[in-house]
């Protein structure tokens, strides 16, 4: 119905709003604003996709306002009813469904190339196919590891780290072996190796998860957030979306910084957390059980505004300057 | 007449083309949009509050979301065989994955800014 012009320019804006969005995530005072942004740069993608890809039969109409209407009915009914300590693990939850999506989305376009305009079945150009065996690859895990995530910190699981023997090396071979397959898809386009590809990082993901403990979770689901985005970002690739492109990187570098930063927060080593004690950094995990609780800390400006709010403020001195004194090993 | 002029105006955009050394692939544009789409991203959540971190992780979460634009792309695809129906089949199935985290995740974001608002 529209020109692909006006739908990459629409496109542009919808990025530009959920730039905007992150952006007004950062601050309290624009919080709420920052949000509306996001849902309006979410309602601009859909309608123009829509638009400038017109389903041509009611059926795919029938499909898509089924589509939507269930799955908002599903995500609105969770988000109403969850209650507020179970929020993690309902963002780890929203989260595997994204990894699951963008595997999808990537088989679809295996099977009718022709609709996304990335070539012929069979005859798929190799660029699209290395994209879209990435996009599979790093949704398929981002799926497994977010399901463990979820099942860490709701309990459904054990939060302590499990060790697997010669971890390292698992992951190494199974990594190698995506790699690999990767590779050999390129050549052959075959949808066997495709699902290979996809079951490969199904395994990968829930191993990479499992050896971290329950108090780095959240970091964790940030860093999810993160591969997802990068996942989304390869599917733009193939589609030729720069929607999907603008965002995939916004989400995938800013996810990345988020869960940087939130190890900063809790004193914790970034690359010992997402390798699962890679660096020998479990002596945390393993130093006591005190350490596996989630530590909550604030900057001086959220103390600020907390008590702004606040109706009572009690002060506890003392507490916190005795905390890590020599009492410690008494 | 018109075959001649376009054949000019082909040339004109050959040589136009030339002079900056060749046309340039869309993959290229592609990736200068999504390199400096990466750093946005790097500098937008630097600085923020630590109160606030699970309320950005809630809605980076439901932007991610946008992946639904491949959904639907899968879903209006015109079936005329098996493989046809198998995509819009993975596009069904996506769009509704797509869709629980869209109104899920900006809802919830919403639900616990509504905890920081300021009261009076």
């Amino acid at each position: 119905m529209i020109d692909a012009n006006i739908a990459a320019l629409l496109y542009l804006i919808s990025g530009v709003l959920f730039i905007l969005a992150l952006r007004g995530l950062s601050s309290p005072r624009t919080a709420s604003r920052g949000n509306t942004f996001g849902m309006v740069g979410m309602g601009i993608a859909i309608v123009t996709t829509l638009l400038v890809a017109s389903p041509s039969d009611w059926l795919s109409w029938l499909l898509i306002i089924a589509g939507l209407g269930l799955g908002g009915a599903i995500g609105a009914y969770m988000a109403r009813t969850v209650k507020m300590t179970d929020m993690p693990q309902l963002v780890a939850a929203f989260h595997s469904l994204v990894g699951l999506a963008a595997v999808f989305v990537a088989a679809a376009a295996l099977y009718a190339p022709e609709a996304f305009g990335i070539g012929v079945p069979g005859a798929i150009h190799a660029q699209a196919l290395v994209e879209m065996s990435i996009g599979v690859a790093i949704g398929a895990f981002t799926f497994t590891g977010s399901v463990i995530a979820f099942a860490k910190l709701n309990g459904n699981m054990s939060g302590k780290p499990i060790i697997l023997p010669f971890r390292h090396y698992i992951h190494i071979a199974l990594g190698v072996a995506i790699i690999a397959l990767v590779w050999a898809f390129t050549l052959s386009a075959d949808p066997w190796l495709f699902w290979a590809i996809t079951i490969l990082a199904l395994i990968l993901g829930g191993l990479m998860i499992i050896p971290i403990g329950g108090a780095d979770m959240p970091v964790v689901v940030s860093m999810l957030n993160s591969y997802s985005g990068w996942a989304a970002a390869g599917i733009g690739f193939t589609l030729g979306n720069t929607a999907l492109i603008i965002t995939g990187a916004l989400v995938g570098s800013s996810g990345a910084i988020l869960s940087y930063i939130m190890c900063k927060a809790m004193n914790r080593s970034f690359i010992s957390v997402i390798l699962g004690g890679f660096g020998g950094d479990t002596s945390s995990a393993a130093g006591g059980v005190e350490d596996d609780r989630p530590v909550k800390q604030g900057a001086a400006d959220d103390a600020a505004f907390l008590m702004k709010n606040a109706g009572k403020v009690i002060i506890v001195p003392g507490y916190g300057m005795r905390r890590p004194g020599p009492a410690r090993f008494a | 007449m018109e075959t001649t002029a376009n054949t000019t105006a082909d040339l004109a955009t050959a040589i136009a083309h030339g002079a900056i050394g060749g046309a340039i692939d869309p993959f290229t544009f592609r990736l200068a949009i999504f390199v400096l789409a990466i750093f946005v991203g790097y500098f937008v959540v630097w600085g923020v509050t630590p109160a606030l971190h699970t309320p950005l992780m809630s809605v980076t979460n439901a932007i991610s979301s946008v992946i639904v634009v491949g959904a639907l792309l899968a879903v209006g695809v015109h079936s005329v065989n098996d493989a046809g129906w198998a995509s819009k089949l993975f596009g069904f199935i996506a769009l509704v994955f797509a869709s629980v985290n869209i109104f899920g995740g900006f809802l919830v974001t919403q639900r616990m800014l509504a905890m920081y608002k300021k009261k009076g």
